[in-house]
């Protein structure tokens, strides 16, 4: 069965603007993507793979449209795509109670108008697919752990039903045994709810673990793409096999 | 070998910064011996680092009580005088940390920062011998062009080659014992692997004894021969890497082997 | 209401008290009380002479005693701290109000707006804030609001300084990502997202203002600007008062001491409420 590619990229570049080093000096762009192409098929999970640098958060931004000096082509099958970051204790504002930030893609919605009663429902209804307690909405994110704060960014990111998601490194910053379960509740989402997730990762070992495929970057190239496990056994690419002797695979 | 150069015994240690008095580490025992590489991992919060700031003499002195006993060279570096504790640390104890971004110095070229334990523990080594061993020292952990680099500041540097200088200033005094406080996670995998073959070689030539501190068993696994299992301040368990890994005793021990994603390519 | 008394309490672990807001508010307070009664009574009239009582010292009759004019002093020293509490808190109102504004807009949306703005504030924060008001008091002329506007001007460059700031670190954070990917606009991440953030910051920078605004009004006021005859602000008073320094020593004194209570009251109440947040 041909799926459907809910992601389409052909040849993308993106560009950073690069400081002037003198005032009398250049403005230059630096290229951060240097011409990738990639398919998110519909109900899979994608793990791009890559160390710092390498540019698989830039393709995350471009994706979403937060990167705006871009050519070549992103289609999108969804207009409302969310994002989860790393780093749950900056992703969540610290001035604000769960509850709010879980009703805020609601309030800001263009698509719809939520009312109050609906809002407080939908987010009932999350607080449970997240697994968490409702007396937590009253809480602040200080008042959180780092797992149970990574709980509500991605309850935020699923406010409004979203047919994609892009996880940047949604478990780098956390425990061991926290990880597991986080990476838990994404497969649970992907598989019940039917959400495709593009999970960003620089941890073979997670995304042999929870994705369908595998992109392997490196400086701002996509060097080897396709099964998990086929790739693991047999990499075609030099990088590849580096990156799975540092992780301890091969 | 089998000679044990730093004992710890019934260690704790509580913190009074909060309403209540919290222990953090209770009942810690460890037995280094010379030349070994132990491990001690769990996850934040488990009293790993509280444990190691403690026998490296990193404890702040207020706000909190110590009780137990840390042997080393016949003192115990618990209850010591500061002076004495000084003159111990960055010589034979020393340590390196998580981020090499702050643990250097951003003021000061990384020859001064690698011969700063010198410049304090051996006032008798004179400025050309100083820069001598420094510079012998970039080229152990494996710098190129070490006469380069002597005269350059942190910010010029990756990520990895700071982790690298950082281990050269700890090791310069040629310590018995170094403390290497999760010393890769800031890193990329690739670099990861560099480090910790870096301290598998600092250990194999000069024989100082590492206490390697991760919430990574597989990262353990690699590197250590014995490991202490920490959990909410107290030891879950301990014993041989391969043996913990093959019948963990504790439900926690399990729990933290099953969260390595299991990769199976046969 | 409860949480707000346990904030004197001793902290059970430090075993410390916050005696800075302890005293900033019993101090503040006080004030506060003498400028509210002062609305509905004093005990004379603050602007009736009495050529029979000139220059009387203290009494039971005339606890501050009374001025050059037969007028009680501390009657005229309620009415006047009245006048002095309001020009201060309309010039930290323009001053935290607008500056927040530029602060947060500059801060927020950068490049070259925020590039001349900053230059333009850079020029007004080189002047003394005393010096600049002047500037503006001649230019809008003496009096009352004038003077609180042309203080309120001058105290613009400072709090937008300080929002942006805290604009900058913070537009940085994930949240404000988060926020502008579920399609929140500009201005609802400005206010509703990031300002909130600033709070802790700004409070103590108004509670500093105050200070620098009250002082400021008496320094205008010595100078005969501000508050014109028969009205009274503290300043215009010590000015008065300071020809009597050595026949009548406590009628610049207690007036004075007013406005060193007043200033040590919100200091010691800024540093109260910056001690709370750690």
């Amino acid at each position: 069965m041909e799926q459907e590619k809910v992601i389409q990229i052909r040849d993308l570049k993106v560009y950073y603007k690069q400081y002037r080093k003198n005032i009398f000096g250049k403005k230059r762009r630096h290229q951060v993507l240097k011409g990738v192409s990639i398919d998110v098929f519909e109900g899979e999970i994608l793990g791009l793979a890559g160390e710092s640098g390498c540019g698989k958060s830039t393709l995350a931004k471009a994706i979403v449209g937060m990167n705006k000096d871009i050519e070549g082509e992103i289609n999108l099958k969804y207009s409302d795509t969310q994002m989860v970051f790393q780093d749950p204790y900056s992703s969540l504002n610290p001035s604000k109670k769960i509850g709010w930030l879980l009703e805020e893609p609601l309030r800001v919605d263009k698509e719809r108008k939520w009312t109050p009663k609906e809002r407080k429902e939908k987010v009932l209804e999350i607080m449970k697919a997240i697994g968490l307690p409702k007396e937590m909405l009253e809480r602040y994110p200080s008042q959180l752990s780092g797992g149970q704060r990574q709980r509500v960014s991605i309850g935020v990111a699923l406010m409004r039903s979203p047919k994609v998601i892009i996880a940047d490194e949604p478990v780098s910053a956390l425990d061991v045994t926290i990880q597991a379960q986080i990476l838990q509740l994404l497969q649970q989402l992907n598989r019940d709810l039917g959400i495709t997730i593009l999970f960003i990762s620089h941890d073979l070992r997670v995304i042999y673990q929870i994705c369908n495929h595998v992109a392997i970057m490196k400086h701002g190239e996509i060097k080897e793409y396709g099964i998990p496990y086929e790739v693991y056994r047999n990499p075609q690419n030099d990088y590849t096999k580096e990156l799975l002797t540092a992780a301890g695979i091969k | 070998m089998g000679n044990v150069i730093l004992d710890v015994a019934d260690l704790h240690i509580e913190f009074h910064d909060h309403d209540k008095p919290e222990t953090v580490v209770e009942d810690f025992d460890l037995m280094l011996e010379e030349g070994e590489i132990v491990g001690i991992v769990g996850e934040s919060g488990s009293g790993k680092s509280m444990s190691a700031l403690a026998i490296a003499g990193l404890l702040k002195r207020h706000a909190l009580t110590k009780k137990g006993r840390i042997m080393f060279n016949g003192t115990d570096l618990l209850t010591c005088s500061r002076k004495e504790l000084r003159s111990y640390q960055g010589d034979e104890i020393s340590m390196i940390f998580q981020e090499p971004m702050t643990s250097l110095n951003p003021v000061k070229k990384i020859g001064w920062q690698v011969e700063e334990s010198l410049r304090i523990h051996h006032k008798d080594i004179d400025k050309k011998e100083r820069k001598r061993r420094a510079i012998e020292m970039l080229t152990a952990v494996g710098m190129h062009d070490p006469e380069k680099l002597y005269e350059k500041y942190p910010h010029e540097l990756s990520g990895g080659m700071r982790q690298r200088v950082m281990i050269a200033a700890a090791m310069i005094g040629e310590p018995r014992i170094l403390i290497a406080d999760e010393p890769t996670t800031a890193l990329d995998v690739t670099i990861q692997a560099q480090i910790v073959e870096l301290l598998r070689k600092m250990n194999r030539e000069k024989g100082t004894a590492i206490i390697f501190i991760s919430h990574d068993l597989s990262l353990i696994r690699q590197i250590c021969k014995r490991v202490i299992v920490m959990q909410s301040g107290n030891i879950v368990e301990t014993g041989y890497v391969e043996d913990i890994f093959r019948h963990p005793k504790m439900s926690y021990t399990r729990k933290l082997i099953a969260a390595i994603p299991q990769i199976d390519l046969s | 209401m409860k949480k707000f008394f346990s904030l004197f309490k001793k902290n059970k672990a430090t075993g410390e008290r916050n005696t800075f807001l302890l005293l900033g508010v019993i101090i503040t307070g006080f004030i506060l009380l003498m400028v509210i009664v002062g609305l509905f009574y004093t005990p004379y009239n603050p602007t009736k002479m009495d050529a029979s009582a000139k220059l009387q010292g203290i009494s039971f009759k005339h606890i501050m005693g009374t001025d050059n004019m037969g007028r009680d002093v501390f009657s005229r020293v309620m009415y006047g701290s009245r006048i002095t509490v309001a020009i201060a808190t309309f010039t930290i109102l323009i001053g935290a109000g607008i500056g927040t504004i530029i602060g947060a807009l500059t801060g927020y949306f950068g490049g070259i707006g925020d590039e001349i703005t900053m230059r333009i504030i850079d020029a007004m924060l080189a002047f003394p804030s005393l010096l600049l008001s002047l500037v503006f008091v001649s230019l809008f002329g003496t009096g009352t609001y004038q003077v609180a506007i042309a203080l309120g001007i001058s105290f613009i460059p400072s709090f937008a300084r300080i929002v942006r700031g805290e604009f900058l670190r913070c537009k940085n954070m994930d949240y404000v990502e988060v926020a502008r990917l579920q399609g929140a606009s500009n201005i609802r991440i400005i206010f509703v997202h990031i300002l909130p953030n600033t709070v802790g910051v700004l409070l103590s920078s108004v509670m500093i203002g105050f200070n620098n605004a009250v002082l400021a009004e008496a320094g205008l006021s010595f100078l005969g600007i501000g508050a014109q005859p028969p009205h009274a602000s503290l300043g215009k008073m010590l000015s008065d008062a300071q020809g009597y320094l050595f026949n009548r020593p406590s009628y610049v004194m207690s007036i004075g001491l007013v406005i060193v209570l007043m200033v040590l009251g919100f200091s010691f109440l800024g540093e109260g409420i910056k001690r709370i947040k750690n």
